[in-house]
This record gives structure tokens, C-alpha cells and sequence, in this order.
């Protein structure tokens, strides 16, 4: 089958890859550029797993062709921390306990960086409908609700 | 927190710190069971049954061989034959619920599988595979399974536990039985009666990292697998038996764990992932969709439960029936044993009879989820506690209080409790706050409260001291909810050196002793167990060492703070990092194992309380406000007994108001994607406030008694008994949702 070459931006490097054009930017991301750190928890768009920012903005990749991320700025979990120094929301989550399994802790961590991105100040009606597309089974969501009103406070102050 | 007795002056157990894999995790570096590539590496997929009950007349596979880059084919015929070589009926029903035979039991049974050199590829050639079916009449509940003239899912299947032994086949597997006293005289004792049925569905664990296992099968027999597993051991032992072969040709490694509650303490993809191995010659990646997850593995048990108890006007219950019939899927083996050991184990009730039915159905053979069989049943008898204490106006703690188990009381499954913290719980939430916070219009509060086991059961662990005093914690307990936290943190307390220098490390099946599953809340108390107990064999020798080189006898030896001191002070103290430094010259590497089976196996008790307000236009029920109280024996690691008491809660939310198996009348599954099958998510709920217990189990080094489980025990009866108090209506059928509420306003109101 012919494969496109599609040409991005992942964490700050340009990228090529090639992707069939039926295949998702996530399972392009997980298999051809190497990047496993979003995962397929459902394939459809419900769990949040999978969440990159696409062009600044929260992005189910499993819901995306390959080829439609041609010319894009993506930004995975794993251009998160800044050569090597954690963002605040990572600090923060591994400070509240915010993880348990940790298999939605990539996607949970993408959807709050766009939160703040935007609302560098939300309540926390506004962190959980921020992150109402991201399953957690583990924690209840008590924890990762309070390590992004942390964090929140701490890029504030900084 | 409640704290009811002192910590004893512990440095690091009880404490906070950042878990030794939580780096990983938040980076995306972490490894979980799809994100492994071999060079070389096929893709497989398997072919599934679209039909509930059906008799498999024949595969072709020769379309899907064709393909250019199909590299291997295989259905049940390529497994050994279990029935003809005598095999245990257990080791049968897990090999025929891996591949199917000669029939298909349930909508989504696997059938064939094919590997490939693309995804793509393989889904392609999954569909090339044809299969011809005679479809053959299902049941889907246990209502239908047990009907007279019922279609049978397997014809020699009689009812175990009933004396004589029926002379017919049917869908009960089995029936048990517990029972004391004299029911007539109990109910004759009480003023008051409450009888009550209630029906609840099948509910999937909902882990978010679906099953995933990579295989790569040697010429000579070997084979590796990664997978996700709560127990690589036990999916070493099962794939053998399914394949065949000797376990010691198995080397199995476990892959961080997206979740599991239970789920993933089974085999599924495994066994066929190393056929396909074999059978192409080439590494095999298996990863299930999130619809194969949701037709095909798990759930736990929809189920039937009649409860009838009395209690006498001040609050003594006299006497409790209960009948209870559990959908076991496929193949035997529903949790209504355990349904029945706990359902009234809370409590001290002089006279009853409890009976239960383990019943096949055409669905997906259950897995176990997180304290199998207890959530319903507490459904069900703290449902009816709840009726009680209203009709007698009694609080719905102190009701609780008068007749909860205690020390020395005879559990209703018999044997006698050791001290547990049950009325500790109960009294944490009785003097919260929460307890008499002001309720708004349509508000109501419910309590319930929940009793689940710890297994013990056997775990290893390995502890070697490295050269400049650090030391490794190895140990084969899959860490599913942050276990290497807890390993380290009782390492750092006994050999007296901070937790930054202990490294815990889940090893493969050929690197560390033999250790039961991540399961039965185990890991902390049992192979929490074996971690102290080899790091006190390290310590002996240390000791051992700094007398010789002391030219002193052992007794005069101490170890306080990670050095060895001589009890009068003669000597200058050796630190581990001096002793670890000369090991060499004293013995050796320094390094102890310790295999055990737990003993001192505790009991888990959760108290919870809810506030929900119900919308009388739409029937929406939310959730306002939540705590649990739960008995820690001991919190080695605080931060993660609190994740697992509000994971526990959040999921009997779901289950309680959201979650349900929903199947038509061909018995396929309707709503199998997130989508349709909706659990909680962040803006559902509030915050889960937690009061952890101390009430420590005096047979553990640490007093520790398993957290994992209870936690999910008593939210349904909790939200059941919350939405009665808001809205006067008592809702029997979970789940809870809108429409049931609005019917049950709308009859109430006829």
C-alpha cells in the first residue's frame, strides 16, 4: 500500500514519517516515530488517553489520520519536561500521588497543560470539565484534580 | 486521619514521598504491555464469535493464508486437546476460554487468530478468516440460565454442593450454603421484618490499558512473553497448560500494568500469541481494542439477591436470609462463594441461612473485580439495613454499631475474628463533620458499610545490598496501584537507610521466587512480608559481619539507623555503606531471599457515608459529597491507601448510578465503547474525602491489613440509602439511573 510522507513538529524537532492513510497519528506516533508514550485505551475518542496537542490544541490522535498531521506542531507527554527539568504539572503530579497505574497519566497531563495554557486561574468546576474527556480508572480523579489546582498555583507564582 | 494507636517512631513508613516509578510515568517513558517492538515483530489479531451460542461447523482459513505477508494462521485445532488428555475441569474452561473448540459460548469467544507484517495487514486477513456457524439458543441472565428446559451451555454439567447430586444436567454449577441457628425462631424474635429483592449487572473492571502481550517463541520450545498481568507466575502456569507445555519453557515478564481490579489475573491473549510465534517464527505483538475488552474479558457478575432480615425494637438483628444467584459467563467460577461469606460477615446475627448459585450464561466468562461478589451482596443486606433502622428509628450507625463484628465474634463463613477495626470505622464517621453537615432541597444521606478479606497466599522477594550501601527490594508482585512505594518505604524502615536508597524492582518469572498474583489486597501484607523478612536476614548477617570484624559475639551486637552498634559503645559504629564496602573481605556479597506464605492475614472494614441530591424533573442523581473510612491496619504509604480508597469509591459510583452490561435479544453487546458504556469522569463527582483507620493487624511486622478492595463494597447501598432518604423511594435494580429514579417517583407518587 502507498504510504505518504508527512513532514511535522514533535516536541520541537521536525520529524518526518511515513503513514498509510487509514492509519491514526497515534499508532504513526507509537510505531513509526517511537513515541509510546500516548496510548490507545479506546480507539474512539472517549478516553483521553491518546491526548497530544495538535497545533496548541487538545487532540485525541487516535481520532486523527496521519497524513492530516502534515505541516503540524505536536507536542506529546514526552516533550513535556524541559531538557529534563519536570513541568510543573509533572512535579505536581508525582508530588500529590496523582497517578496510580499511570496508563492516563500522558493524556491527563497534556489536557491540564492546555487548560492552563488558557485559564492559568481555574476553579475546580473548570479543572474537571477540563479533564472530563480523560478516563481514569485508578484514582477517582480527587488527586489529579488537586495536583493541577497545585501546579495552577505554582506557574502562577512563578 | 484517625489515628488509634501511636506509630511507634517510624521514620519512613507513613510517609509521602515520590514513588520510585512515578518519573517514568509522567514522562511517557514507562513501559506498558503495547509499547514494546521486537526487531521483526508480526502484528496479530484474533477472529472472534459474533454469535452468543453457536456450534462451530468449520474454518476456512486458506483466504487469510493466502495473503501476501500473513505469516501464520491458527484456530483450537492447533491446542492441545485437554478433555482427551484428562485434565483438570478448571485447566478445560481456561484452555476452551482462551480458543474456542467445537463451541462458542458467548459474542466475542475466540476462534482463529492470524499474525502479520502490518496492523492493517492483520485485520484484514482476521476477516478473511470464514467461519460457519450452527447458532444454537442462549441464556443470557440467571433468570433464563436457570428456567426449566433451559439450553445448556455444557451438557454434563450437574449442580456440585446439592445432596443427592441431581441426575439431570442444567446451568447451575454450583450451590453454597451457610447457616446457624434457627431462622423461625429468629424472625419469631423480631419486631420488625424487611424482605427485599434486589438484581444488579454485569459491570467491567473499566481499566484503561487494554490487554496486550507480546510473544517471541524460539526454535527449541522456549518462548518470552511481556505482558500486562497482575501475575506473570499465574500466566506462566496457564499459558503452559493451554500450549501444553513445561512452565520452566515459559519466561515471563510483567510490563507496567495499565490497571486491572481483578481483570487481569486471567489469560487471554497470551497462550495464542505464542502459537502464533511458533507458528510464523517471528516475535508476535497481540493488543486487544476496547470492544474485544468489553465482549470478551471480564466483567463480574450480574445477579439475583433475595435478603429477608428482622431485628428486635432496640436494635438487635435476630435473624437474615439471604438467596443469592450469580452469572458466572461461560464457564463455572462466578464469586458467589465469596458473595456468601461476606454478605452478612459484618455482623453478628445469631440465626441464619445464606445460599447461593453459581450459574452459566452466554456471556463472557467473569474475572475477577476488586472484592468479587462482595459489592452486590452489601448492596443488597446494607439496602435492607438501611429499611431497618428506619422502621425501628434507630441512626443507621448505631444500628450498625449494636450488632457489628468484633474481636472473638464468630464470622458467619466460621472462623472467629482477630482484632479488627470495623467499629473504628464506624465511629470515625459518626463524629465527622460530614455526618451532620446541613442537607440542601433534594439532598439525602446514605451509610453503608463493607467487609472484605486479605488473602495471604505466597510471595518471594530477594534483597542485595550493592557495594556503596544502597540496596535493590526484588520482588515478582506486579505494582499496580504504587506497591513499590510501600516495598521500599518497609525496606528503608527496617535496614535503616532513606528510601531514596532503596531501588524496588518487579523481576520476570525466572528472576525472583514464585509469587501469586497482585490480588486479594496481598502485595503490601504478603509480599510486604517477604520483603521484611529478607531484609532482617540481611540484617543478621550485617550483624554477623560487624562481630567478626569486632572480634565480639553477635549477641553483642545492635542494628539502630543503618549501622551496627555495639550494645556498650566500645566500638565506633559501621554504617551499611562501610560493611556493604569490606563485604568482600567479610563473607561475601551481601543478600538474602525469603519465600513465604502469609500468615496473619487481616480483615478489611469500610464505613462510608454519601450525600446525593436527586433532580425530581430528570432523575439525575449527583453526587454532593462522599466519605469513606476505611481500617489500614497500618498506612505504609499513606498517599496510595488513599488512592485506593477512592478508586474503590469512585468505581462503586459508576457501577451504583452509570455502569451496565447491556445486551439484545441475539446476545450481542450493545454498548461496547466508552461512549456507551459511560464511567465516572472528573466533573461527575466531588472530592472523595478519606479517613484512614489504624487499627493495626497484630500478626503483620507492620500491622498492615490490605486496603485494596473494600473499598468498592459499600458505595451502592451507600447511594441506594442516600437517594431514599432524599426522595423516599428505595431503588432495588442497579444501575440507579435517571429513568429508574423518575419511575420510581412517578409510581410514589400515583
Amino acid at each position: 500500500m502507498a504510504r505518504t510522507h508527512i513532514t511535522t513538529v514533535i516536541n520541537g524537532d521536525e520529524v518526518d514519517f511515513l503513514a498509510e492513510d487509514s492509519t491514526s497519528l497515534l499508532n504513526a506516533l507509537r510505531d513509526e516515530v517511537g513515541l509510546t508514550g500516548a496510548k490507545e485505551g479506546c480507539g474512539t475518542g472517549d478516553c483521553g488517553a491518546c491526548s497530544i496537542l495538535l497545533d496548541e490544541r487538545v487532540t485525541c490522535s487516535c481520532l486523527v489520520f496521519a497524513p492530516e498531521a502534515n505541516g503540524a506542531n505536536i507536542l506529546t507527554v514526552e516533550g513535556l519536561a524541559d531538557a529534563g527539568e519536570l513541568h510543573p504539572l509533572q512535579q505536581c503530579f508525582l508530588e500529590g500521588a496523582a497517578l496510580q497505574c499511570g496508563i492516563c497519566t500522558p493524556g491527563f497531563l497534556i489536557a491540564a497543560k492546555a487548560l492552563l495554557d488558557k485559564n492559568p486561574d481555574p476553579t475546580e468546576t473548570e479543572i474537571r470539565y477540563a479533564l472530563a474527556g480523560n478516563l481514569c480508572r485508578c484514582t477517582g480523579y480527587d488527586k489529579i484534580v488537586r495536583a493541577v489546582q497545585e501546579a495552577a498555583m505554582q506557574m502562577r507564582e512563578q | 486521619m484517625a489515628i488509634t494507636e501511636e506509630n511507634p517512631g517510624y521514620k519512613w513508613v507513613g510517609t509521602r514521598p515520590i514513588r520510585p516509578d512515578g518519573l517514568d510515568k509522567v514522562t511517557g517513558k514507562a513501559q506498558f504491555g503495547a509499547d514494546l517492538t521486537l526487531p521483526g515483530m508480526l502484528f496479530g489479531k484474533v477472529v472472534r464469535s459474533p454469535h452468543a451460542h453457536a456450534r462451530i461447523l468449520s474454518i476456512d482459513t486458506s483466504a487469510a493464508e493466502s495473503m501476501l505477508g500473513v505469516k501464520a494462521v491458527i484456530t483450537g485445532s492447533d491446542f492441545p486437546d485437554l478433555v482427551a488428555n484428562g485434565a483438570h475441569p478448571m485447566a478445560i474452561d481456561v484452555s476452551h476460554n482462551a480458543i474456542a473448540r467445537d463451541k462458542v459460548l458467548y459474542e466475542g469467544h475466540v476462534v482463529a487468530a492470524v499474525a502479520a507484517t502490518t496492523r492493517e495487514l492483520a485485520e484484514a486477513a482476521a476477516k478473511a478468516v470464514e467461519v460457519s456457524y450452527e447458532v444454537l439458543p442462549h441464556v443470557l441472565t440467571v433468570d433464563e440460565a436457570m428456567a426449566d428446559n433451559a439450553p445448556l451451555l455444557h451438557e454434563g454439567m450437574i449442580t456440585k454442593g446439592v445432596d443427592p447430586a441431581p441426575d439431570q444436567p442444567s446451568n447451575i454449577a454450583s450451590r453454597i450454603v451457610h447457616e446457624r441457628g434457627d431462622l423461625e425462631q429468629g424472625f419469631g424474635e423480631a419486631e420488625v421484618v424487611v424482605e427485599r429483592e434486589f438484581t444488579t449487572k454485569p459491570v467491567h473492571q473499566g481499566y484503561i490499558e487494554p490487554h496486550a502481550a507480546v510473544a517471541d517463541a524460539n526454535s527449541d520450545g522456549r518462548a518470552n512473553i511481556w505482558c500486562s498481568s497482575q501475575g506473570h507466575f499465574q500466566m506462566r502456569a496457564d499459558t503452559a497448560s493451554v500450549l501444553g507445555v513445561s512452565q520452566g519453557t515459559l519466561k515471563v515478564t510483567a510490563a507496567e500494568i495499565g490497571g486491572g481490579f481483578g481483570g487481569k489475573t486471567v489469560i487471554y491473549l497470551e497462550p495464542i500469541a505464542v502459537r502464533l510465534s511458533q507458528r510464523a517464527g517471528r516475535p508476535v505483538k497481540l493488543v486487544m481494542d476496547r470492544d474485544e475488552v468489553f465482549r470478551a474479558t471480564g466483567p463480574t457478575s450480574g445477579t439475583r439477591i433475595k435478603v429477608k432480615m428482622g431485628v428486635s425494637n432496640d436494635g438487635k438483628l435476630t435473624a437474615a436470609e439471604v438467596w443469592m444467584a450469580f452469572e458466572a459467563g461461560a464457564y463455572a467460577g462466578s464469586p458467589v462463594g465469596a458473595a456468601g461469606m461476606t454478605v452478612i460477615a459484618a455482623y453478628d446475627i445469631p440465626h441464619f441461612l445464606v445460599e447461593g448459585y453459581d450459574v452459566v450464561c452466554n456471556k463472557p466468562r467473569v474475572a475477577a473485580y476488586r472484592a468479587p461478589g462482595a459489592p452486590m451482596a452489601a448492596f443488597a443486606v446494607e439496602s435492607v439495613l438501611d429499611e431497618l433502622a428506619r422502621s425501628i428509628g434507630m441512626d443507621p450507625i448505631d444500628l450498625r454499631l449494636a450488632n457489628a463484628a468484633v474481636e472473638g465474634t464468630q464470622a458467619s463463613y466460621g472462623p472467629k475474628f482477630p482484632r479488627i477495626g470495623f467499629v473504628e470505622t464506624l465511629e470515625a464517621i459518626k463524629e465527622h463533620p460530614n455526618y451532620t453537615a446541613e442537607l440542601g432541597p433534594n439532598q439525602g444521606r446514605g451509610v453503608a458499610a463493607g467487609f472484605w478479606f486479605n488473602a495471604g497466599m505466597n510471595s518471594s522477594a530477594t534483597v542485595h545490598i550493592n557495594e556503596n550501601g544502597t540496596a535493590t527490594v526484588v520482588t515478582g508482585s506486579p505494582d499496580i496501584g504504587g506497591s513499590r512505594q510501600s516495598m521500599a518505604l518497609m525496606a528503608a524502615e527496617e535496614l535503616g537507610i532513606p528510601y531514596e536508597s532503596i531501588k524496588p524492582v518487579v523481576a520476570d518469572t525466572e528472576t525472583v521466587g514464585f509469587t501469586d498474583v497482585t490480588g486479594g489486597s496481598r502485595v503490601t501484607l504478603a509480599t510486604g512480608a517477604a520483603v521484611v523478612d529478607a531484609c532482617r536476614i540481611v540484617i543478621e548477617d550485617l550483624r554477623a559481619r560487624a562481630a567478626k570484624t569486632w572480634d565480639v559475639e553477635v549477641d553483642q551486637v545492635e542494628w539502630v539507623d543503618g549501622q551496627a552498634q555495639h550494645v556498650d559503645g566500645s566500638q565506633p559504629p559501621l554504617s551499611l555503606d562501610a560493611l556493604a564496602a569490606k563485604s568482600g573481605r567479610t563473607g561475601g556479597p551481601i543478600s538474602a531471599n525469603a519465600s513465604l506464605n502469609a500468615r496473619g492475614v487481616g480483615a478489611a472494614f469500610s464505613t462510608q457515608v454519601c450525600d446525593v441530591e436527586v433532580d425530581p424533573e430528570t432523575g439525575v442523581t449527583r453526587v454532593v459529597r462522599y466519605l469513606t473510612a476505611q481500617d489500614a491496619g497500618r498506612a505504609i504509604s499513606p498517599d496510595y491507601v488513599e488512592g485506593q480508597m477512592q478508586g474503590g469509591v469512585v468505581q462503586g459510583i459508576g457501577w451504583g448510578l452509570n455502569e451496565e452490561y447491556v445486551h439484545d435479544q441475539n446476545g450481542n453487546m450493545e454498548n461496547p465503547s466508552f461512549l456507551d458504556y459511560r464511567m465516572p469522569v472528573a466533573s461527575d463527582l466531588p472530592m472523595i474525602e478519606c479517613c484512614i483507620v489504624e487499627v493495626p493487624n497484630p500478626a503483620h511486622p507492620y500491622g498492615v491489613r490490605g486496603v485494596g478492595e473494600v473499598g468498592i463494597v459499600p458505595p451502592m447501598a451507600a447511594l441506594g440509602n442516600a437517594i431514599k432518604d432524599a426522595t423516599g423511594v428505595r431503588l432495588t435494580d442497579l444501575p440507579m439511573t435517571p429513568i429508574k429514579v423518575l419511575e420510581a417517583l412517578n409510581e410514589q407518587s400515583d
